[in-house]
């Protein structure tokens, strides 16, 4: 492709993985820094500012890790299908790195969520699992991240693995609302929401400020292991093609040899 | 700091989150470290992308 840079849009120029490869070098040492010192933050602040709940005393401290998590479990899933639909309609070549890049990391913050709810669950509710809608749809979610994965190592062929993935993920994404709304459709025990509602949070700033901190610091670190990943993808995929080469030179070279023998 | 009597399940959860985290973190770094170490061998063995000119 000769298109002038000129012409093309931000989005185009970013889909060429050596760009893509320069650009992100210089980011991510940045991110990385910034994602640590906000994390840090957020720890001091959930450890030594936030006050205790009045109903549920320190346990809420377990909030403070496990809403981040569930968000990003929540964005991990909602990346992975905006990825889907860019490698299926616009055919973007990074698409599918980043869809790749992304289940493993969604699937450990959404594993995260489930362990710190159930930790939270058992001294709250006296349980650590019980499958009520939003427990449901969340570890539905966890098995539509390893679902996705297995079904990419399952397929040599990487294009169509990157297909009948991005196939799978954007169908996988209705699991998105209704997790969201399932506290809102179904009787739950866990609660419904506090902080993303139309009429503002319900909860007092001494616990919402920490809290959005800390979403702050995980979503910046999902973004800086997220760029790291599609740096792998990227080098793996290099190293695939140089392997492809050395093998077709290999054979190029039988052939002259068998040629000149013949 | 003084946690209240369910102490242990707050110090569970964020153990939980060190150690997720820092295994893929570490999962990671290692990777991106294999497949600079792969790619460099190939080119140390003179491959090419594309025939050479």
């Amino acid at each position: 492709m000769t298109t002038d840079a000129a012409t093309q849009t931000w989005t185009q120029r970013l889909a060429n993985p050596t760009r893509f490869m320069a650009l992100s070098g210089q980011i991510l040492p940045w991110l990385t820094i910034a994602a640590i010192a906000v994390v840090l933050y957020g720890l001091y602040l959930t450890f030594f500012v936030a006050p205790p709940d009045y109903q549920q005393g320190e346990t809420v401290k377990i909030m403070f890790i496990h809403v981040p998590s569930a968000w990003l479990a929540m964005m991990g899933y909602l990346m992975i299908a905006i990825s889907s639909f860019g490698l299926l309609v616009f055919r973007h070549p990074l698409a599918d790195v980043s869809a790749k890049s992304a289940a493993p990391i969604g699937a450990a913050f959404t594993l995260l969520a489930l362990i710190t709810g159930s930790l939270w669950g058992k001294p709250m509710w006296g349980t650590y699992w019980v499958w009520d809608a939003r427990l449901t749809s969340v570890l539905i979610l966890f098995f539509l991240y390893l679902g996705l994965m297995a079904l990419r190592s399952s397929l040599e062929d990487e294009t169509l693995a990157a297909k009948q993935t991005a196939v799978l993920g954007l169908a996988g994404v209705v699991i998105l609302p209704i997790i969201k709304f399932s506290v809102d459709w179904w009787n739950t025990l866990h609660q419904p929401a506090s902080v993303v509602k139309i009429d503002g949070p319900a909860i007092h700033s001494s616990i919402l400020v920490p809290l959005v901190v800390n979403a702050v610091g995980f979503s910046l670190l999902f973004f800086a292991l997220h760029m790291k990943a599609m740096r792998n993808e990227v080098l793996r995929r290099r190293v695939k093609a140089l392997r492809m080469a050395e093998v077709e030179q290999a054979a190029r070279g039988r052939d002259t040899s068998s040629a000149t023998a013949g | 700091m003084e946690l209240g009597p369910h102490a242990a399940f707050i110090w569970a959860s964020y153990a939980a989150v060190a150690i997720v985290l820092l295994a893929l973190a570490a999962w990671l770094l290692w990777d991106g470290r294999r497949q600079r170490q792969l790619l460099e061998d190939l080119e140390a063995r003179g491959v090419r992308r594309r025939p050479q000119r």
